[in-house]
Protein backbone atom coordinates (compact mmCIF):
# COMPACT_ATOMS: atom_id res chain seq x y z
CA UNK A 1 0.00 0.00 0.00
CA UNK A 2 1.22 3.46 -0.88
CA UNK A 3 2.12 5.67 2.06
CA UNK A 4 2.60 9.37 2.59
CA UNK A 5 2.70 11.64 5.62
CA UNK A 6 -0.07 14.24 5.66
CA UNK A 7 2.56 16.92 6.37
CA UNK A 8 4.40 15.94 3.16
CA UNK A 9 1.20 16.23 1.15
CA UNK A 10 0.57 19.59 2.81
CA UNK A 11 3.98 20.93 1.85
CA UNK A 12 3.49 20.02 -1.80
CA UNK A 13 -0.08 21.32 -1.90
CA UNK A 14 0.99 24.59 -0.31
CA UNK A 15 3.51 25.17 -3.10
CA UNK A 16 0.68 24.43 -5.60
CA UNK A 17 -1.51 27.03 -3.89
CA UNK A 18 1.32 29.55 -4.03
CA UNK A 19 1.53 29.04 -7.77
CA UNK A 20 -2.24 29.40 -8.21
CA UNK A 21 -2.86 32.35 -5.92
CA UNK A 22 -0.75 35.47 -5.50
CA UNK A 23 -2.45 36.37 -2.21
CA UNK A 24 -1.14 33.32 -0.37
CA UNK A 25 1.40 34.13 2.35
CA UNK A 26 2.99 31.43 4.50
CA UNK A 27 4.33 31.80 8.02
CA UNK A 28 6.36 29.36 10.05
CA UNK A 29 8.07 29.40 13.42
CA UNK A 30 11.50 27.90 12.78
CA UNK A 31 10.14 24.49 11.84
CA UNK A 32 9.78 24.83 8.09
CA UNK A 33 11.78 21.71 7.31
CA UNK A 34 9.58 19.66 9.62
CA UNK A 35 6.24 21.26 8.79
CA UNK A 36 7.23 21.14 5.09
CA UNK A 37 6.52 24.79 4.43
CA UNK A 38 10.11 24.84 3.18
CA UNK A 39 8.83 23.82 -0.28
CA UNK A 40 6.76 27.00 -0.46
CA UNK A 41 9.59 29.08 1.02
CA UNK A 42 11.93 27.87 -1.71
CA UNK A 43 9.46 28.59 -4.51
CA UNK A 44 8.12 31.91 -3.17
CA UNK A 45 10.68 33.37 -0.77
CA UNK A 46 9.12 36.84 -0.86
CA UNK A 47 5.81 35.43 0.39
CA UNK A 48 7.31 33.32 3.16
CA UNK A 49 7.90 34.84 6.58
CA UNK A 50 9.78 33.00 9.25
CA UNK A 51 8.55 34.25 12.63
CA UNK A 52 11.37 32.54 14.43
CA UNK A 53 10.58 30.68 17.64
CA UNK A 54 7.72 33.04 18.47
CA UNK A 55 4.40 31.35 17.78
CA UNK A 56 2.28 34.01 19.47
CA UNK A 57 3.70 36.69 17.23
CA UNK A 58 3.37 34.39 14.23
CA UNK A 59 -0.39 34.28 14.82
CA UNK A 60 -0.58 38.02 15.56
CA UNK A 61 1.32 38.86 12.37
CA UNK A 62 -0.91 36.44 10.47
CA UNK A 63 -3.90 38.46 11.67
CA UNK A 64 -2.34 41.70 10.46
CA UNK A 65 -1.55 40.17 7.08
CA UNK A 66 -5.05 38.74 6.75
CA UNK A 67 -6.58 42.09 7.75
CA UNK A 68 -4.61 43.47 4.79
CA UNK A 69 -6.14 41.00 2.35
CA UNK A 70 -3.68 38.11 2.43
CA UNK A 71 -4.70 34.47 2.72
CA UNK A 72 -2.35 33.29 5.41
CA UNK A 73 -1.20 29.75 6.13
CA UNK A 74 0.66 29.57 9.45
CA UNK A 75 2.48 26.43 10.46
CA UNK A 76 4.16 25.03 13.51
CA UNK A 77 3.81 21.90 15.58
CA UNK A 78 0.28 21.43 16.94
CA UNK A 79 1.55 21.86 20.49
CA UNK A 80 2.70 25.41 19.81
CA UNK A 81 0.27 26.55 17.11
CA UNK A 82 -2.84 25.47 19.01
CA UNK A 83 -1.44 25.29 22.52
CA UNK A 84 1.05 28.04 23.13
CA UNK A 85 -0.67 30.54 20.85
CA UNK A 86 -4.21 29.61 21.89
CA UNK A 87 -5.36 32.94 23.23
CA UNK A 88 -3.93 34.78 20.23
CA UNK A 89 -5.76 32.33 17.95
CA UNK A 90 -8.92 32.94 19.95
CA UNK A 91 -8.88 36.73 20.03
CA UNK A 92 -6.98 37.60 16.86
CA UNK A 93 -8.36 34.95 14.49
CA UNK A 94 -11.57 33.32 15.70
CA UNK A 95 -13.13 36.41 17.28
CA UNK A 96 -12.33 38.42 14.16
CA UNK A 97 -13.14 35.73 11.54
CA UNK A 98 -9.88 36.54 9.76
CA UNK A 99 -8.69 34.43 6.87
CA UNK A 100 -5.86 32.52 8.50
CA UNK A 101 -5.35 28.78 8.23
CA UNK A 102 -3.38 27.26 11.06
CA UNK A 103 -1.70 24.22 9.57
CA UNK A 104 -0.35 22.28 12.49
CA UNK A 105 1.88 19.28 11.99
CA UNK A 106 3.25 16.72 14.45
CA UNK A 107 -0.13 16.40 16.12
CA UNK A 108 -0.84 13.54 18.48
CA UNK A 109 1.43 10.88 19.94
CA UNK A 110 3.01 9.84 16.64
CA UNK A 111 5.44 12.69 17.13
CA UNK A 112 7.19 9.77 18.79
CA UNK A 113 10.58 10.03 20.43
CA UNK A 114 10.36 13.74 21.33
CA UNK A 115 7.94 12.67 24.05
CA UNK A 116 4.92 13.95 25.90
CA UNK A 117 5.97 17.61 25.97
CA UNK A 118 5.63 17.70 22.19
CA UNK A 119 2.63 15.43 21.71
CA UNK A 120 -0.50 17.52 21.40
CA UNK A 121 -3.52 15.45 22.39
CA UNK A 122 -5.82 18.36 23.21
CA UNK A 123 -5.55 20.58 20.13
CA UNK A 124 -8.81 19.40 18.53
CA UNK A 125 -10.63 20.16 21.77
CA UNK A 126 -9.12 23.62 21.97
CA UNK A 127 -9.80 24.54 18.36
CA UNK A 128 -13.26 23.00 18.29
CA UNK A 129 -14.35 25.16 21.21
CA UNK A 130 -13.83 28.36 19.23
CA UNK A 131 -16.73 29.97 17.36
CA UNK A 132 -16.03 30.54 13.62
CA UNK A 133 -13.21 27.97 13.55
CA UNK A 134 -13.19 25.19 10.97
CA UNK A 135 -11.35 22.07 12.12
CA UNK A 136 -10.02 19.56 9.60
CA UNK A 137 -8.24 16.30 10.37
CA UNK A 138 -7.37 14.55 7.09
CA UNK A 139 -6.76 10.82 7.04
CA UNK A 140 -4.18 10.59 4.29
CA UNK A 141 -2.03 12.52 1.85
CA UNK A 142 -4.68 12.77 -0.86
CA UNK A 143 -7.29 14.22 1.44
CA UNK A 144 -4.77 16.51 3.15
CA UNK A 145 -4.02 18.08 -0.23
CA UNK A 146 -7.69 18.46 -1.08
CA UNK A 147 -8.45 19.84 2.37
CA UNK A 148 -5.85 22.55 1.87
CA UNK A 149 -7.31 23.59 -1.47
CA UNK A 150 -10.81 23.54 0.03
CA UNK A 151 -9.66 25.70 2.93
CA UNK A 152 -8.27 28.29 0.53
CA UNK A 153 -11.73 28.49 -1.04
CA UNK A 154 -13.44 28.88 2.32
CA UNK A 155 -12.82 32.31 3.86
CA UNK A 156 -12.31 32.43 7.61
CA UNK A 157 -10.12 30.88 10.24
CA UNK A 158 -9.34 27.18 10.15
CA UNK A 159 -7.23 24.56 11.86
CA UNK A 160 -5.71 21.80 9.73
CA UNK A 161 -4.33 18.94 11.82
CA UNK A 162 -1.46 17.06 10.23
CA UNK A 163 0.75 14.20 11.30
CA UNK A 164 4.41 13.37 11.28
CA UNK A 165 4.57 9.72 10.15
CA UNK A 166 3.69 8.18 6.81
CA UNK A 167 0.18 6.81 6.69
CA UNK A 168 -1.53 4.56 4.15
CA UNK A 169 -3.08 6.40 1.21
CA UNK A 170 -6.80 5.66 1.27
CA UNK A 171 -8.12 7.99 -1.39
CA UNK A 172 -7.45 8.63 -5.05
CA UNK A 173 -6.00 12.05 -5.84
CA UNK A 174 -9.18 13.23 -7.57
CA UNK A 175 -11.79 12.25 -4.99
CA UNK A 176 -14.73 14.47 -4.03
CA UNK A 177 -13.82 16.32 -0.88
CA UNK A 178 -16.06 18.77 0.85
CA UNK A 179 -15.44 20.47 4.18
CA UNK A 180 -18.19 19.50 6.59
CA UNK A 181 -19.25 16.39 4.68
CA UNK A 182 -18.06 13.14 6.23
CA UNK A 183 -17.13 10.24 3.97
CA UNK A 184 -18.81 6.88 4.42
CA UNK A 185 -16.09 4.45 3.40
CA UNK A 186 -17.96 1.29 4.21
CA UNK A 187 -21.53 0.48 4.99
CA UNK A 188 -22.50 -2.20 7.50
CA UNK A 189 -25.44 -2.64 9.86
CA UNK A 190 -23.91 -3.86 13.13
CA UNK A 191 -22.10 -0.74 14.34
CA UNK A 192 -20.32 2.32 13.00
CA UNK A 193 -16.67 3.21 13.32
CA UNK A 194 -16.09 6.93 13.13
CA UNK A 195 -12.47 7.92 12.86
CA UNK A 196 -10.32 10.87 11.95
CA UNK A 197 -6.73 11.27 10.88
CA UNK A 198 -4.42 8.31 11.27
CA UNK A 199 -7.21 6.19 12.81
CA UNK A 200 -9.33 6.04 9.66
CA UNK A 201 -7.07 3.47 7.98
CA UNK A 202 -7.12 1.39 11.16
CA UNK A 203 -10.91 1.54 11.34
CA UNK A 204 -11.09 0.31 7.75
CA UNK A 205 -8.74 -2.55 8.47
CA UNK A 206 -10.68 -3.57 11.58
CA UNK A 207 -13.94 -3.50 9.62
CA UNK A 208 -12.46 -5.72 6.91
CA UNK A 209 -11.19 -8.26 9.41
CA UNK A 210 -14.44 -8.33 11.37
CA UNK A 211 -16.38 -8.75 8.18
CA UNK A 212 -14.69 -12.13 7.80
CA UNK A 213 -16.18 -13.05 11.18
CA UNK A 214 -19.62 -11.99 10.03
CA UNK A 215 -19.69 -8.59 11.77
CA UNK A 216 -20.59 -5.85 9.31
CA UNK A 217 -19.45 -2.40 10.28
CA UNK A 218 -19.89 1.02 8.75
CA UNK A 219 -16.77 3.18 8.58
CA UNK A 220 -16.95 6.96 8.47
CA UNK A 221 -14.06 9.34 7.90
CA UNK A 222 -15.03 12.38 9.98
CA UNK A 223 -12.36 14.60 8.49
CA UNK A 224 -14.19 17.77 9.49
CA UNK A 225 -14.62 18.01 13.24
CA UNK A 226 -16.19 21.44 12.87
CA UNK A 227 -18.64 22.14 11.32
CA UNK A 228 -19.58 18.58 12.26
CA UNK A 229 -21.57 16.42 9.85
CA UNK A 230 -24.31 15.75 12.37
CA UNK A 231 -26.61 14.37 9.73
CA UNK A 232 -24.19 11.54 9.03
CA UNK A 233 -23.75 10.77 12.73
CA UNK A 234 -27.50 10.70 13.38
CA UNK A 235 -28.13 8.55 10.31
CA UNK A 236 -25.44 6.05 11.32
CA UNK A 237 -26.71 6.01 14.92
CA UNK A 238 -30.17 5.17 13.61
CA UNK A 239 -28.98 2.59 11.08
CA UNK A 240 -26.45 0.75 13.27
CA UNK A 241 -27.39 1.54 16.88
CA UNK A 242 -23.82 1.75 18.18
CA UNK A 243 -20.79 3.90 17.46
CA UNK A 244 -17.10 3.59 18.16
CA UNK A 245 -14.99 6.69 17.74
CA UNK A 246 -11.23 6.55 17.18
CA UNK A 247 -8.82 9.47 17.32
CA UNK A 248 -5.18 10.15 18.06
CA UNK A 249 -6.24 12.68 20.68
CA UNK A 250 -7.61 12.77 24.18
CA UNK A 251 -11.05 11.22 24.56
CA UNK A 252 -11.97 14.51 26.22
CA UNK A 253 -13.12 17.24 23.88
CA UNK A 254 -12.23 15.79 20.51
CA UNK A 255 -14.02 13.68 17.90
CA UNK A 256 -15.45 11.27 20.48
CA UNK A 257 -16.90 14.09 22.51
CA UNK A 258 -18.34 15.75 19.42
CA UNK A 259 -20.05 12.52 18.38
CA UNK A 260 -21.40 11.96 21.90
CA UNK A 261 -22.81 15.49 22.03
CA UNK A 262 -24.63 14.85 18.77
CA UNK A 263 -26.09 11.46 19.57
CA UNK A 264 -27.07 12.53 23.09
CA UNK A 265 -29.04 15.44 21.70
CA UNK A 266 -30.59 13.72 18.70
CA UNK A 267 -30.49 9.91 18.79
CA UNK A 268 -28.90 8.34 21.88
CA UNK A 269 -27.00 5.12 21.22
CA UNK A 270 -23.99 3.58 23.03
CA UNK A 271 -20.71 5.23 22.04
CA UNK A 272 -17.28 3.78 22.75
CA UNK A 273 -14.55 6.42 22.60
CA UNK A 274 -11.03 5.37 21.69
CA UNK A 275 -8.20 7.82 22.19
CA UNK A 276 -5.86 8.86 24.95
CA UNK A 277 -7.67 8.20 28.21
CA UNK A 278 -6.92 11.51 29.93
CA UNK A 279 -3.17 10.93 29.99
CA UNK A 280 -0.13 12.53 28.39
CA UNK A 281 2.09 10.70 25.94
CA UNK A 282 5.76 9.76 26.31
CA UNK A 283 8.83 8.92 24.27
CA UNK A 284 8.84 5.88 22.00
CA UNK A 285 8.56 5.07 18.33
CA UNK A 286 5.24 6.14 16.81
CA UNK A 287 4.04 2.57 16.37
CA UNK A 288 5.14 1.53 19.86
CA UNK A 289 3.16 4.43 21.24
CA UNK A 290 0.08 3.57 19.21
CA UNK A 291 0.32 0.04 20.65
CA UNK A 292 0.94 1.27 24.20
CA UNK A 293 -2.04 3.61 24.17
CA UNK A 294 -4.25 1.06 22.45
CA UNK A 295 -4.81 2.86 19.16
CA UNK A 296 -4.52 -0.25 16.99
CA UNK A 297 -6.65 -2.28 14.63
CA UNK A 298 -6.71 -5.14 17.18
CA UNK A 299 -7.96 -2.84 19.92
CA UNK A 300 -10.71 -1.51 17.67
CA UNK A 301 -11.83 -5.09 17.02
CA UNK A 302 -11.70 -5.90 20.73
CA UNK A 303 -13.66 -2.80 21.70
CA UNK A 304 -16.27 -3.42 19.04
CA UNK A 305 -17.02 -6.78 20.66
CA UNK A 306 -17.55 -4.97 23.98
CA UNK A 307 -19.68 -2.33 22.32
CA UNK A 308 -21.88 -4.86 20.55
CA UNK A 309 -22.71 -6.45 23.92
CA UNK A 310 -24.19 -3.15 25.08
CA UNK A 311 -26.56 -2.87 22.13
CA UNK B 1 7.88 66.92 5.83
CA UNK B 2 4.54 68.41 6.83
CA UNK B 3 4.60 71.99 8.06
CA UNK B 4 3.49 72.47 11.65
CA UNK B 5 1.88 75.89 11.57
CA UNK B 6 -0.24 77.63 14.17
CA UNK B 7 -3.48 76.62 12.52
CA UNK B 8 -2.55 72.93 12.48
CA UNK B 9 -1.46 73.11 16.08
CA UNK B 10 -4.59 74.92 17.16
CA UNK B 11 -6.74 72.38 15.30
CA UNK B 12 -5.25 69.32 16.99
CA UNK B 13 -5.37 71.00 20.38
CA UNK B 14 -9.05 71.74 19.93
CA UNK B 15 -9.68 68.19 18.74
CA UNK B 16 -7.84 66.80 21.76
CA UNK B 17 -10.09 68.87 24.01
CA UNK B 18 -13.14 67.58 22.18
CA UNK B 19 -11.94 63.99 22.52
CA UNK B 20 -11.52 64.49 26.26
CA UNK B 21 -15.02 65.92 26.57
CA UNK B 22 -16.42 62.99 24.60
CA UNK B 23 -14.48 60.47 26.69
CA UNK B 24 -15.90 61.84 29.94
CA UNK B 25 -19.44 61.94 28.56
CA UNK B 26 -19.25 58.43 27.08
CA UNK B 27 -17.81 56.88 30.19
CA UNK B 28 -20.23 58.71 32.42
CA UNK B 29 -23.10 57.39 30.33
CA UNK B 30 -21.79 53.84 30.20
CA UNK B 31 -21.00 53.70 33.90
CA UNK B 32 -17.87 51.63 33.34
CA UNK B 33 -14.68 51.75 31.30
CA UNK B 34 -11.12 53.00 31.31
CA UNK B 35 -11.02 56.74 31.89
CA UNK B 36 -7.42 57.43 32.89
CA UNK B 37 -5.71 55.74 29.93
CA UNK B 38 -8.18 57.22 27.44
CA UNK B 39 -7.43 60.73 28.66
CA UNK B 40 -3.66 60.20 28.67
CA UNK B 41 -3.76 59.23 24.98
CA UNK B 42 -6.07 62.04 23.81
CA UNK B 43 -3.36 64.38 22.48
CA UNK B 44 -1.57 61.56 20.66
CA UNK B 45 -4.77 60.26 19.08
CA UNK B 46 -5.86 63.78 18.12
CA UNK B 47 -2.53 64.38 16.35
CA UNK B 48 -2.85 61.04 14.56
CA UNK B 49 -6.40 61.43 13.28
CA UNK B 50 -6.49 65.19 12.73
CA UNK B 51 -3.04 65.83 11.36
CA UNK B 52 -0.91 62.78 10.61
CA UNK B 53 -2.97 59.97 9.15
CA UNK B 54 -4.49 59.61 5.74
CA UNK B 55 -7.90 57.99 6.25
CA UNK B 56 -11.26 58.43 4.56
CA UNK B 57 -14.46 57.79 6.51
CA UNK B 58 -16.40 57.59 3.24
CA UNK B 59 -14.11 54.80 2.05
CA UNK B 60 -12.98 52.91 5.14
CA UNK B 61 -11.65 49.99 3.08
CA UNK B 62 -9.42 52.16 0.87
CA UNK B 63 -6.31 50.06 0.36
CA UNK B 64 -3.78 52.88 0.61
CA UNK B 65 -5.13 54.30 3.87
CA UNK B 66 -2.91 54.62 6.89
CA UNK B 67 -3.81 52.16 9.65
CA UNK B 68 -4.10 52.79 13.35
CA UNK B 69 -4.09 49.83 15.73
CA UNK B 70 -5.02 50.62 19.31
CA UNK B 71 -2.90 47.95 20.94
CA UNK B 72 -3.97 49.23 24.37
CA UNK B 73 -7.54 48.31 23.45
CA UNK B 74 -8.94 49.39 26.81
CA UNK B 75 -8.43 52.95 25.60
CA UNK B 76 -11.33 52.34 23.21
CA UNK B 77 -13.23 55.53 24.20
CA UNK B 78 -10.51 57.82 22.82
CA UNK B 79 -10.52 55.87 19.54
CA UNK B 80 -14.32 55.95 19.30
CA UNK B 81 -14.38 59.69 19.96
CA UNK B 82 -11.83 60.26 17.19
CA UNK B 83 -13.63 58.00 14.70
CA UNK B 84 -16.97 59.68 15.37
CA UNK B 85 -15.42 63.11 14.90
CA UNK B 86 -13.85 61.88 11.66
CA UNK B 87 -17.29 60.80 10.48
CA UNK B 88 -16.93 57.01 10.51
CA UNK B 89 -20.23 56.76 12.39
CA UNK B 90 -22.78 59.19 13.86
CA UNK B 91 -21.73 60.95 17.04
CA UNK B 92 -24.98 59.87 18.75
CA UNK B 93 -23.65 56.32 18.79
CA UNK B 94 -21.03 57.34 21.32
CA UNK B 95 -23.79 57.22 23.92
CA UNK B 96 -24.16 53.46 23.37
CA UNK B 97 -20.65 52.61 24.62
CA UNK B 98 -20.60 49.21 26.33
CA UNK B 99 -24.36 48.77 25.99
CA UNK B 100 -25.90 45.50 24.78
CA UNK B 101 -25.94 45.36 20.99
CA UNK B 102 -23.74 48.43 20.54
CA UNK B 103 -20.99 48.45 17.92
CA UNK B 104 -18.95 50.33 20.53
CA UNK B 105 -17.77 47.31 22.46
CA UNK B 106 -15.83 47.59 25.69
CA UNK B 107 -12.75 46.89 23.61
CA UNK B 108 -12.56 47.68 19.87
CA UNK B 109 -14.21 45.18 17.50
CA UNK B 110 -13.27 45.60 13.84
CA UNK B 111 -16.29 43.56 12.75
CA UNK B 112 -18.75 45.82 14.52
CA UNK B 113 -17.52 49.36 13.98
CA UNK B 114 -16.35 51.17 10.85
CA UNK B 115 -12.86 52.61 11.11
CA UNK B 116 -11.62 50.10 13.67
CA UNK B 117 -8.66 48.38 12.01
CA UNK B 118 -8.05 45.65 14.56
CA UNK B 119 -9.93 43.90 17.34
CA UNK B 120 -7.75 44.51 20.34
CA UNK B 121 -7.97 44.48 24.09
CA UNK B 122 -5.97 41.40 24.92
CA UNK B 123 -2.65 43.17 25.40
CA UNK B 124 0.28 42.64 23.09
CA UNK B 125 -1.76 41.47 20.13
CA UNK B 126 -2.25 44.87 18.51
CA UNK B 127 1.41 45.54 17.87
CA UNK B 128 1.74 42.02 16.51
CA UNK B 129 -1.07 42.78 14.02
CA UNK B 130 0.61 46.08 13.16
CA UNK B 131 3.82 44.23 12.29
CA UNK B 132 1.82 41.93 9.99
CA UNK B 133 0.12 44.95 8.40
CA UNK B 134 3.49 46.60 7.76
CA UNK B 135 4.72 43.39 6.17
CA UNK B 136 1.64 43.26 3.94
CA UNK B 137 2.16 46.88 2.89
CA UNK B 138 5.74 46.13 1.93
CA UNK B 139 4.73 42.96 0.04
CA UNK B 140 2.25 45.00 -1.98
CA UNK B 141 4.63 47.92 -2.54
CA UNK B 142 2.26 50.32 -0.85
CA UNK B 143 3.49 53.39 0.96
CA UNK B 144 0.87 53.81 3.66
CA UNK B 145 1.98 53.78 7.27
CA UNK B 146 0.94 51.67 10.23
CA UNK B 147 0.56 53.29 13.64
CA UNK B 148 0.06 51.48 16.89
CA UNK B 149 -0.46 52.82 20.39
CA UNK B 150 0.72 50.73 23.32
CA UNK B 151 0.19 51.12 27.01
CA UNK B 152 3.26 51.19 29.19
CA UNK B 153 1.96 48.35 31.34
CA UNK B 154 1.30 46.48 28.11
CA UNK B 155 5.06 46.33 27.61
CA UNK B 156 5.10 43.67 30.32
CA UNK B 157 3.52 41.23 27.85
CA UNK B 158 6.08 38.92 26.23
CA UNK B 159 4.27 39.07 22.89
CA UNK B 160 5.11 42.78 22.60
CA UNK B 161 8.80 41.95 22.44
CA UNK B 162 8.31 39.12 19.96
CA UNK B 163 6.63 41.65 17.71
CA UNK B 164 9.26 44.33 18.38
CA UNK B 165 12.00 41.84 17.51
CA UNK B 166 10.30 40.94 14.23
CA UNK B 167 9.75 44.58 13.22
CA UNK B 168 13.36 45.50 13.94
CA UNK B 169 14.73 42.47 12.15
CA UNK B 170 12.59 43.14 9.09
CA UNK B 171 13.45 46.88 9.02
CA UNK B 172 9.77 47.84 8.91
CA UNK B 173 10.12 51.59 8.48
CA UNK B 174 6.41 51.99 7.68
CA UNK B 175 5.65 51.07 11.29
CA UNK B 176 5.42 53.58 14.10
CA UNK B 177 4.75 52.47 17.67
CA UNK B 178 3.82 54.98 20.34
CA UNK B 179 4.05 54.14 24.03
CA UNK B 180 1.56 55.99 26.22
CA UNK B 181 3.90 56.19 29.18
CA UNK B 182 1.65 57.34 31.99
CA UNK B 183 3.45 55.25 34.62
CA UNK B 184 0.39 53.57 36.12
CA UNK B 185 -1.18 50.16 35.72
CA UNK B 186 -4.13 48.52 37.47
CA UNK B 187 -2.26 47.38 40.56
CA UNK B 188 -0.26 50.58 41.02
CA UNK B 189 2.79 52.37 39.67
CA UNK B 190 4.76 50.44 37.07
CA UNK B 191 7.80 50.95 39.24
CA UNK B 192 6.01 49.13 42.07
CA UNK B 193 4.44 46.35 39.99
CA UNK B 194 6.80 45.37 37.15
CA UNK B 195 8.84 48.06 35.53
CA UNK B 196 9.62 47.63 31.85
CA UNK B 197 12.42 50.23 32.11
CA UNK B 198 14.65 51.04 30.37
CA UNK B 199 11.97 51.26 27.68
CA UNK B 200 13.85 53.31 25.07
CA UNK B 201 16.93 51.13 25.41
CA UNK B 202 14.86 48.00 24.89
CA UNK B 203 13.48 49.30 21.59
CA UNK B 204 16.97 50.42 20.53
CA UNK B 205 18.36 47.00 21.35
CA UNK B 206 15.82 45.54 18.91
CA UNK B 207 17.09 47.91 16.18
CA UNK B 208 14.35 50.51 16.42
CA UNK B 209 14.73 54.24 16.07
CA UNK B 210 13.50 55.83 19.33
CA UNK B 211 12.18 59.29 20.16
CA UNK B 212 11.16 60.50 23.60
CA UNK B 213 8.64 63.30 23.91
CA UNK B 214 6.06 64.93 26.11
CA UNK B 215 2.91 63.14 25.02
CA UNK B 216 0.72 66.14 25.82
CA UNK B 217 2.72 68.66 23.78
CA UNK B 218 1.06 68.50 20.38
CA UNK B 219 3.93 70.26 18.67
CA UNK B 220 6.35 67.65 19.98
CA UNK B 221 4.02 64.86 18.90
CA UNK B 222 3.74 66.27 15.38
CA UNK B 223 7.48 66.86 15.15
CA UNK B 224 8.07 63.27 16.20
CA UNK B 225 5.68 62.03 13.49
CA UNK B 226 7.58 64.11 10.96
CA UNK B 227 10.93 62.82 12.18
CA UNK B 228 9.72 59.20 12.05
CA UNK B 229 8.74 59.57 8.39
CA UNK B 230 12.31 60.46 7.55
CA UNK B 231 13.75 57.30 9.08
CA UNK B 232 14.40 54.59 6.52
CA UNK B 233 15.35 51.02 7.28
CA UNK B 234 14.02 50.85 10.83
CA UNK B 235 10.71 51.15 12.65
CA UNK B 236 10.31 54.06 15.04
CA UNK B 237 9.09 54.01 18.62
CA UNK B 238 7.91 57.19 20.29
CA UNK B 239 8.06 56.98 24.06
CA UNK B 240 5.46 59.58 24.96
CA UNK B 241 5.55 60.70 28.57
CA UNK B 242 1.97 61.28 29.65
CA UNK B 243 -0.19 61.79 32.70
CA UNK B 244 -2.93 59.29 33.38
CA UNK B 245 -6.25 61.09 33.57
CA UNK B 246 -4.77 64.19 31.89
CA UNK B 247 -7.18 67.13 31.80
CA UNK B 248 -9.21 66.32 34.91
CA UNK B 249 -7.26 67.46 37.94
CA UNK B 250 -8.91 65.00 40.30
CA UNK B 251 -8.08 62.07 38.03
CA UNK B 252 -4.51 62.97 37.12
CA UNK B 253 -1.89 60.47 38.22
CA UNK B 254 -4.39 58.54 40.28
CA UNK B 255 -4.32 54.81 39.75
CA UNK B 256 -7.95 54.34 40.81
CA UNK B 257 -8.98 56.07 37.57
CA UNK B 258 -7.52 53.26 35.45
CA UNK B 259 -10.74 51.32 35.14
CA UNK B 260 -13.33 53.60 36.70
CA UNK B 261 -15.99 55.74 35.06
CA UNK B 262 -17.05 59.09 36.51
CA UNK B 263 -20.37 59.42 38.35
CA UNK B 264 -22.74 62.34 37.73
CA UNK B 265 -21.00 64.69 40.13
CA UNK B 266 -17.55 63.82 38.81
CA UNK B 267 -18.80 64.28 35.24
CA UNK B 268 -19.92 67.79 36.07
CA UNK B 269 -16.62 68.59 37.71
CA UNK B 270 -14.72 67.24 34.71
CA UNK B 271 -16.97 69.15 32.34
CA UNK B 272 -16.13 72.41 34.06
CA UNK B 273 -12.42 71.68 33.84
CA UNK B 274 -12.58 70.58 30.20
CA UNK B 275 -14.59 73.63 29.24
CA UNK B 276 -17.88 72.13 28.12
Amino acid sequence: MEKQATRDAYGKALAELGELHQDVVVLDADLSKSTKTADFAKAFPERFINAGIAEQNMIGMAAGLAASGKVVFASSFAMFAAGRAFEIVRNSLAYTRLNVKICATHAGITVGEDGGSHQSVEDIALMRSLPNMTVEVPADGSSARLALHALYDRPGPAYLRLGRPSVPTIYPADMDYEIGRAIELRSGKDATLIGCGIMVARCLEAAEQLSRQGIELSVVDMHTIKPLDEEMIIRKARETGAILTAEEHSIIGGLGSAVCETVCAHYPVPVFRMGLNDVFGQSGSPEELMQYYGLTTDKIMENIQLLLKTK
Amino acid sequence: MKEINDLALQTVQEKAKLLRQDIIRMLGQSGSGHTGGSLSAADIVACLYFWEMNVDAANPGWEDRDRFVLSKGHGAPVLYAALAEKGFFPREQLATLRKLGSPLQGHPDMRKLSGVEASTGSLGQGISWAVGMAMAARLDNRNHRIYTLLGDGELEEGLVWEAVMAAGYHHLDQLLAIVDYNGLQIDGRLSDVMSPEPIADKFRAFNWNVLEIDGHDCRQIMEAFNAARQIKGAPTAIVAHTVKGKGCSFMENRVEWHGTAPNQEQMEKARVELGK
